[in-house]
């Protein structure tokens, strides 16, 4: 069973690249993810790039409304995710708590649709 | 007709430990129950002509297989895991009586399952009273006071996120268990509270509910039988329910502790309360369910009211306070300090919650809170605020029988 595990953050709790405390933050991510792999768990994940690179695209009446910024403006934004298979929702929450920036962000855990096997 | 009455009783017996064996076998909570019913009007139409077999429990499981075999034939929803469960339900299927857990772990897992965090509080209440209890869809909406299409729809939405996020039904090993176990006594609690006490009923008491929570506590501690918690919720349970018959008068009034005919409490109800705090304290770790029970065993086997021993209900009032500081408990501690340091050190204690930045919770929607002040008040000879706040109590009391008696203290204060 697939979840995706979609990190959100307010990008100021998080160490800034130079600070001291960053070094040993990113080693937290690697290690989180070498275990993930480990386990057999990991399908993928990936960290994105900060809002204020993003970009919004709508369809409406077959004209393309591109527009600067995120989907949601909010403090807390999607810093990135994971795809695990794991066998229930306990093992994705136990997975879920040890996301390095759970401390100080939010996990959401949602279940991937499987269309079909 | 003693045949009906035959059913009903096993039903009562049977119900819980077969939809926790269908349930480890199935995986889907819904299919499971639903063929669990199913299986129960196959034994009201066949028991009456061909007779009760000898295992009632067996017959129910055999059938209730068959029942959800029919019925994953018969729903396109089920057709890709076709395969799967049958061979799940043939695997452990009528002719092995071998279970690779026992039933009581079964039994475990289904209860811890419906308490699920991923739940939300209400549901957990909700699948817990039907898919344990067995209580039907309307009964559990009729004591929840919603119409049974949002019972169904609350149930429904429920059952769909435990099959769409896989909220498993195993029993989780003993780390996670005793993280869980607080989740499950507090969803059992809070049927309990809502029978004691109703929220929004004309009557104060829906005893229905308070049998159903007593059973369900009673339940858990076979189910764990070494968890203090456990042991104390029970006993909290026995302990305040003893008192039933005396905490509504004729008309349906509440009658306060002090005022109650202590001759009537049920003194075996109270006895079982005792050793069950008893056996809860020798497990030797606290917790706030044992703490209240202590509480309701100080007032349960005090002579009177006025004998009660209060020092020692203040002490537990600060223990628990330590731990969940909430202004509730802060007000009923207050009450335990007007019998030990008299009215004015309580109203001093009352008029301090509200502004107490530690306690988490808001009186001011609280009848009792207005209650109590409008008590303190008249006992210290100042009427005018008393009425006040008895007025201010019977404006946010929504159950009729406790705004009668709100009303009546009003009169009685005058001012």
């Amino acid at each position: 069973m697939k979840y995706m595990l979609i990190l959100t953050s307010n990008p100021t709790d998080e160490p800034t690249p130079g600070s001291k405390a960053f070094g040993p933050y990113m080693q937290e991510w690697f290690a989180y993810s070498a275990a993930l792999n480990e386990a057999g768990a990991m399908v993928t994940g990936e960290a994105l790039q900060g809002t204020e690179t993003a970009t919004t695209v709508q369809m409406r009446n077959g004209e393309r409304i591109v527009t600067d910024g995120p989907f949601i403006e909010s403090k807390e934004v999607i810093g990135g995710f994971y795809v695990i298979d794991v066998a229930n929702l306990d093992e994705a929450l136990g997975w879920a708590a040890k996301v390095p920036n759970a401390t100080f962000g939010t996990v959401e855990v949602r279940p991937v649709i499987q269309f079909d096997d | 007709m003693q045949q009906q009455a035959g059913i009903a009783e096993i039903f009562r017996t049977e119900w819980f430990g077969l939809v926790a064996t269908l349930v480890r076998d199935i995986g889907d909570l819904g299919l499971t129950e639903d063929s669990a019913q199913d299986a129960f009007i196959e034994a009201t139409v066949n028991w009456p002509t061909h007779g009760s077999p000898d295992r009632p429990g067996a017959w129910l499981l055999t059938t209730a297989r068959r029942k959800a075999i029919d019925r994953v034939r018969r729903n396109a929803r089920f057709a890709q895991r076709l395969p799967q469960l049958l061979e799940a339900v043939t695997v452990n299927g009528p002719e092995t009586d071998a279970a690779p857990t026992g039933p009581l772990d079964e039994q475990l897992a289904l209860l811890v399952g419906c308490c699920h965090p991923a739940l939300a509080p209400e549901s957990q209440v909700a699948l817990t009273l039907r898919s344990v209890a067995g209580l039907s869809t309307a009964q559990i909406a009729r004591a929840f006071l919603v119409s049974e299409a949002t019972m169904t729809r609350r149930l429904t939405r429920a059952k769909t996120k435990i099959r769409e996020a896989r909220i498993p039904f195993v029993l989780p090993d003993l780390d996670a268990l005793s993280d869980r176990l607080p989740a499950v006594c507090n969803v059992i609690s809070s049927i309990f509270t809502e029978g004691h006490t109703s929220t929004d009923a004309s009557s104060l008491i829906r005893g229905d509910l308070c049998d159903e929570a007593i059973w369900l506590a009673e339940v858990l501690t076979t189910l764990v039988p070494d968890d203090p918690e456990v042991a104390g919720l029970h006993a909290l349970f026995l302990l305040t329910d003893a008192r039933r018959a005396t905490r509504v008068d004729d008309d349906g009034i509440p009658v306060l502790l002090a005022d109650q005919d202590r001759a009537r409490w049920d003194q075996r109800t109270i006895a079982c309360g005792l050793s069950e705090i008893t056996r809860a304290h020798a497990l030797r770790r606290a917790g706030p369910f044992q703490l209240q029970a202590a509480i309701a065993a100080l007032h349960a086997t005090a002579p009177s009211f006025d004998q009660t021993d209060w020092r020692s209900v203040l002490r537990l009032y600060d223990v628990m306070l330590g731990w969940q500081p909430t202004a509730v408990l802060a007000l009923n501690r207050a009450i335990a300090v007007r019998h030990v340091d008299g009215p004015i050190a309580a109203l001093r204690a009352v008029d301090a919650i509200p502004e107490a930045d530690d306690l988490r919770g808001d009186l001011d929607q609280y009848p009792y809170f207005h209650a109590t002040r409008g008590e303190l008040l008249a006992e210290l000879h100042q009427s005018a605020d008393s009425a006040a706040a008895f007025d201010r109590a019977i404006a946010v009391c929504s159950n009729t029988a406790e705004r009668a008696h709100l009303e009546r203290r009003r009169r009685a204060v005058g001012g």
